[in-house]
């Protein structure tokens, strides 16, 4: 049997056992009723004790949401998803809030250990005393711990639990820096004016079907402020969970960097194994003024479905960031492995002269996922530019898109632009596509775009195996080599994590 | 006696991400009929940004100062018409023209000049005679003239095809720029050649160079050192001497 | 991303309505079955013309098809269009006016202008019946065609050059006509066809092509589009290629105010391989698209694209392509490259180089640039004596060669590239 073959036999056993992430927690959860109507979104307003605006400002998207039709174009399947069958609201129940960490729920440390993340070692995390309202728990945490291990990558965590954020870490030597990091809900009340001058600035309520429902119902989510000419001092980080039944979750990020000011921050989620599917529709809004430069990474892990595609969560994301100001820059690092359906395309408008937007991204589906994914790059600003690296994995029965847009709009002169796609398939079961839109209305403009779509070569394969590796590490070797350039673009620590992730994606029981 | 080539406080920038950045600080120099010049200086010193601007490159903005040729303002002319008028610049770094065949190129430069200067104009079998001995001159293979411009030739071929140029197109004046970085003695021999085939009483020359060997088949009439945007000394061909021996870094630090 | 796929009802009205009430006019008098004819009309009856929410139409807009009150195509006679031809002729070089030709006036086949091949053999057709779902302009034309031809090269056979010139001439009131070519080539046969199309007045051409290589056929298909100012041109083929065959089709689009030329090539056979080029040259407020969707069907084919774009004024030129391997189709090759100059400010290029492939087995790759001419090319050559027109026309050729070098009939290419010249001193003047 030729070693390729081999290797998809291999890879089409991948079932649920591989999905590491695949526990449940227990915890008492407070449930609003399923569906979706005025009286649930004043309720989650409520409970987040909003302002009148916000309020009004939900049921401004809601109305919206209910003219829009889900869009259809994306290269994905799936029954129609009934939107009133969805818990919109899901909060670990509070007791009386936690005085220590001995205090807070077991369950919730242990499901921090499982998720790998550093917080419970650090003696970080608990709900500890939320400041007020309901909903966040945040804990101030000692930095006394970490100055002793001067060694450790620093790393502030915001942790959201199905709709709430339950931990942010490191708030104090953040604040020092005057640097926000905080559940957004907790930002609507500490930071109004803030949250007010850019919610829904770049990414409008209206902005399409699932940002109209995010903006109706988002529950929590991280809010950054990184003041003129600060450099946040530690990578800051947000962990998403999913983990109550039948529930959407709906979170939104807003992250705001001034003149000058610098942040790189990191995403990671994950979701416990279900039959049925999940609903994830998160809003991701950036605002970069002068100079200023955010850096965004994801590792998605979503659940995806076990090897017979039941279950799974459909991740359907808008992200978004507006180079606002000159020479401003983001750059989008994702890596996905995770996810039924994932259809994401995070954006850059680079409408600061001289600005820079960056997409670097992995795409690995397995077993019956599908993935729509890609970028769009709008060049407005003179010099403004952009470069696109897109690694799309394709294995067993699966269908992995890329869709991105560059546009040049006719005062963009000078603009730049390089893209390249890149698939790789697995077995011959497996689509891999590529949708580029490429619109050009300036002459001094250059854009360069190349794709290419390949299987892994025998010889490499055998090159490998000849050397002794067994021929699932060998796989796992070329497709990391494969994905180099988007990998070498994560935060260091994170980078092994991702490295380990596609090799399991892809090599099910081997691994 | 008339003026060739008069350059008085010519200063010029570039674009430097949105700000300008002087690269000529005040250039004078004079070079009269039939003289060979060199220009030496350090890397960054403003030699080639000189070449640009006397050739008119638009990535160049004149700042001050005057160039006069044969008493025209030269910085008042098109690229196209100080051509015509007789400046060639060998460039450093020739540029690439996929899908531009070579043998069509040099007959378009070549008639375009003639037409300019009101000479008649080659037909494609005179052309081809010329550039075909000219060709064989410079010890180049005939075959280039097939291929596309510079696409895919060795350093070597993209320097001889730029001394190619020159012998056809029979400039005035001509500046070589650093033609003799990358090449064998054999092909350093043939750019001192096509130069000299050309030298006349009414033929110059501006050579920047970093190094001696050129100037020994070219025996310069003046030597110039530039650096900073500006010429420090001028001399004899003994000065290239002196620089070979003293290097750049001593002989700055006693003119400084 | 504001693409939505699926067809809309057409909103406000039926935009198709002025072709379907001629239609209703017409339904007794056109010539053969009207069963097939009437499918259509139902289609676009129940669809209209695609919008631009439509996917495929997406970057070009069909309006003025329904703003333009067409008249059909008034005969034209050919006392009036021998001279005409003779003057076509007369540009085309000797051996290119000594060939067998096909000409057609106002989409009717002239068999006094036109000149019969020996061994090929072509019959006058009428519309044969389509699969349900048709392309909407094929609906259009299959709805109201009025002539046609079927060109057969018997197996083995080399069918030569043949010349297909489509005259136009719709002086008073705008006139469409719907032209429909069949071109089929037996085993092991071969064909080299030369498409002209050109014409005065406001019209709307809309050929429709369907072509069949068979094992080891080889079809050559070149076509020069210089339609006048002023008209919309519309060409769709639908080729498919057995085993070993191959199409090599390319467009030169120069002339019309909207033009599309779609092709849809499904490669059904082992090592059948298609070629589809083209270039594009555009000022003004002209709008040209060049479609195509590769189908590998099969495995070991070949398929290869060269696209290039030259636009001035405020033209906008638009690539779509597509290549599709199916799960059958292991050791595909294919290859597109698609480049587009902007020679002014207000020219636009919109491009969607699209891979669709669900075989492992395979080499894909794309590629695209947009970009002005390069100014160290500009400057290099001016700095040799060459005046900026003549720069600029140089490199534009240069940049247009290796897609017109693909035309492998030679005297053909030499009418492309002489129509590519006198293009160029139109502008430069």
């Amino acid at each position: 049997m030729p070693a390729v073959a081999e290797t998809i036999s291999t890879v089409e056993t991948l079932g649920q056992s591989t999905y590491k992430w695949g526990f449940e927690t227990a915890i008492e959860m407070e449930l609003a009723p399923k569906g979706l109507n005025e009286d649930i979104i004043r309720l989650i307003s409520e409970r987040k004790g909003e302002p009148e605006w916000l309020l009004d400002w939900r049921l401004k998207a809601f109305a919206s949401w209910q003219t829009m039709k889900s869009p259809g174009w994306g290269k994905i399947g799936h029954p129609p998803i009934d939107f009133q069958d969805v818990h919109y609201y899901a909060a670990p129940k509070k007791k009386d809030g936690p005085k220590s960490l001995d205090e807070v729920d077991p369950e919730l440390l242990r499901t921090y250990e499982k998720l790998g993340i550093p917080l419970k070692e650090q003696a970080i995390l608990a709900g500890v005393e939320p400041p007020e309202g309901m909903g966040a728990a945040a804990a101030d945490i000692d930095d006394e711990e970490n100055a002793q291990r001067p060694d450790r990558p620093r790393v502030a965590v915001d942790a959201v639990f199905d709709s709430v954020s339950v931990a942010t870490t490191f708030r104090k030597t953040l604040a020092e820096a005057g640097v926000i990091f905080c559940p957004i809900s907790e930002a609507v009340r500490e930071h109004p004016e803030l949250v007010r001058q850019y919610l829904g600035t770049v990414v409008p309520a209206g902005d399409n079907f699932y940002a109209a429902l995010n903006s109706a119902v988002f529950t929590d989510g991280s809010f950054v402020f990184i003041p003129k000419g600060v450099k946040c001092p530690m990578e800051l980080s947000t962990y998403f969970r999913i983990n109550a039944r039948n529930t959407g979750q709906f979170e939104r990020t807003l992250i705001i960097a001034e003149e000058g000011a610098s942040v790189s921050y990191l995403e990671g989620c994950t979701a416990p194994m279900r039959d049925e599917n999940q609903l994830h529709a998160a809003v991701v809004e950036l605002v970069a003024l002068d100079d200023a430069s955010i850096k965004y990474s994801t590792v998605q892990n979503w659940y995806p479905g076990d090897a017979e595609g039941r279950g799974g969560i459909y991740n359907f994301v808008t992200k978004r960031g507006a180079c606002r100001g000159a020479r401003a820059k983001i750059s989008w690092t994702q890596v996905e492995t995770g996810s039924a359906i994932t259809w994401k395309y995070p954006s850059c408008i680079l409408q600061g002269e001289g600005s820079v937007g960056e997409f670097y991204s992995v795409a690995v589906t397995n077993n019956h996922q599908q993935a729509d994914t890609g970028t769009k790059m709008i060049h407005i600003g003179k010099n403004t530019r952009s470069t696109i690296v897109a690694k799309t994995i394709s294995a067993g029965r699966s269908d992995s898109t890329y869709r991105g847009l560059v546009r040049v709009l006719p005062k963009a002169s000078g603009a730049r632009n390089f893209t390249q796609c890149d698939s790789l398939l697995i077995g011959d079961q497996c689509g891999a596509h590529t949708v580029p839109y490429i619109e050009n209305r300036n002459m001094s403009a250059k854009v360069e775009h190349e794709a290419t779509t390949s299987k892994i070569s025998e010889d490499q394969l055998f090159y490998c195996r000849s050397r002794g590796l067994a021929e699932e590490d060998a796989v796992g070797l070329i497709v990391n080599g494969f994905c180099k350039d988007v990998l070498k673009e994560l935060p260091m620590e994170f980078a092994v994590e991702a490295q380990k992730l596609l090799q399991i994606s892809l090599e099910g029981s081997v691994g | 006696m008339s003026q060739f080539l008069s350059i008085s406080g010519l200063r010029a920038t570039i674009d430097d991400q949105g700000s300008p950045k002087e690269i000529l600080r005040g250039v004078d120099l004079e070079i009269p009929a039939g003289e060979v010049h060199a220009i030496m200086g350090p890397n960054g010193s403003g030699k080639s940004t000189l070449s640009y601007v006397l050739s008119g490159r638009e990535d160049y903005e004149v700042t001050g100062g005057e160039v006069s040729f044969e008493g025209r303002d030269l910085l008042a002319m098109e690229p196209e018409e100080r051509a015509a008028a007789g400046v060639f610049l060998a460039f450093q770094a020739p540029v690439e023209l996929p899908g531009v065949n070579n043998a069509n190129f040099l007959r378009t430069a070549v008639n375009a000049v003639r037409r300019a200067r009101n000479e008649p104009e080659l037909d494609a079998v005179q052309f081809l005679k010329a550039a075909r001995a000219e060709a064989k001159r410079l010890s180049m293979d005939a075959e280039m003239l097939k291929r596309n411009v510079n696409v895919g030739f060795s350093g070597g071929e993209k320097k001889r095809n730029e001394v190619l140029q020159m012998a056809l197109l029979q400039p005035r004046f001509a500046i070589l720029d650093e033609t003799d970085s990358g090449l064998d003695i054999d092909a350093l021999r043939v750019v001192a050649e096509g130069v000299k085939a050309l030298r006349s009483p009414s033929f110059s020359a501006l050579v920047i160079t970093h190094h001696q060997r050129l100037l020994d088949y070219l025996v310069p009439d003046r030597v110039h050192v530039m650096a900073r945007g500006r010429i420090l000394k001028s001399g004899g061909p003994e000065l290239a001497h002196q620089l070979e021996a003293q290097g750049y870094a001593g002989f700055l630090a006693e003119a400084a | 991303m504001n693409a939505i796929g699926g067809r809309p009802s057409p909103a406000g009205g039926n935009n198709a309505s002025g072709f379907l009430s001629r239609y209703a006019e017409l339904r007794d008098s056109l010539p053969g079955d009207v069963c097939v004819r009437d499918v259509a009309a139902a289609q676009l009856e129940r669809e209209g013309l695609p919008r631009r929410e439509v996917e495929a139409w997406k970057y070009t807009n069909l309006r003025p098809l329904w703003d333009t009150s067409f008249a059909g195509g008034s005969a034209v006679q050919e006392a009036d269009a021998g001279p005409v031809l003779d003057a076509l002729l007369s540009t085309l070089g000797d051996e290119n006016a000594a060939s067998a030709r096909l000409v057609f006036l106002n989409g009717l086949l002239s068999d006094g202008l036109s000149r019969l091949p020996g061994s090929v053999t072509i019959r006058r057709t009428v519309p044969q019946p389509l699969p349900a779902g048709l392309h909407p302009m094929l609906a259009l034309n299959q709805m109201l065609s009025a002539d046609g031809v079927a060109i057969e090269v018997p197996a083995g056979l080399d069918g030569g050059r043949l010349l297909v010139i489509g005259l136009g001439s719709a002086e008073h009131a705008p006139a469409d006509w719907h032209a429909r070519v069949s071109i089929a080539l037996g085993a092991g046969a071969s064909l080299s066809v030369l498409q002209i199309d050109q014409g005065t007045g406001c019209y709307l051409s809309n050929a429709a092509i369907t072509v069949s290589v068979a094992e080891g056929a080889s079809l050559r298909h070149a076509r020069l589009q210089r339609d006048a100012a002023s008209a919309m041109s519309f060409a769709l083929v639908h080729a498919q290629i057995a085993e070993r065959g191959s199409y090599d089709v390319f467009n030169l689009a120069l002339g019309a105010t909207l033009a599309r030329f779609e092709v849809h090539a499904r490669l059904v056979g082992a090592q059948a391989a298609v070629h589809v080029n083209g270039a594009q040259l555009l000022d003004g407020e002209q709008v040209a698209d060049l479609t195509s969707v590769i189908s590998h069907d099969a495995p070991n084919c070949n398929s290869r694209q060269t696209v290039k774009n030259v636009l001035q004024g405020r033209a906008r030129g638009v690539f779509q392509g597509k290549i599709v391997v199916a799960r059958p189709a292991q050791k595909t090759d294919g290859y597109q490259m698609n480049q587009a100059l902007l020679l002014s400010e207000q020219a636009e290029i919109d491009a969607k180089p699209e891979l669709e492939i669900y075989a492992d087995d395979v080499k894909c790759s794309h590629g695209a640039t947009v970009g002005a001419l390069d100014e160290e090319q500009l400057f290099y050559l001016r700095s040799r004596g060459v005046p900026v027109p003549e720069a600029r026309a140089m490199l534009v050729q240069a940049f247009l060669l290796d897609a017109i070098e693909l035309v492998q009939d030679e005297p053909f290419r030499q009418v492309l590239d002489d129509a590519i010249a006198t293009w160029w001193a139109g502008r430069a003047a």
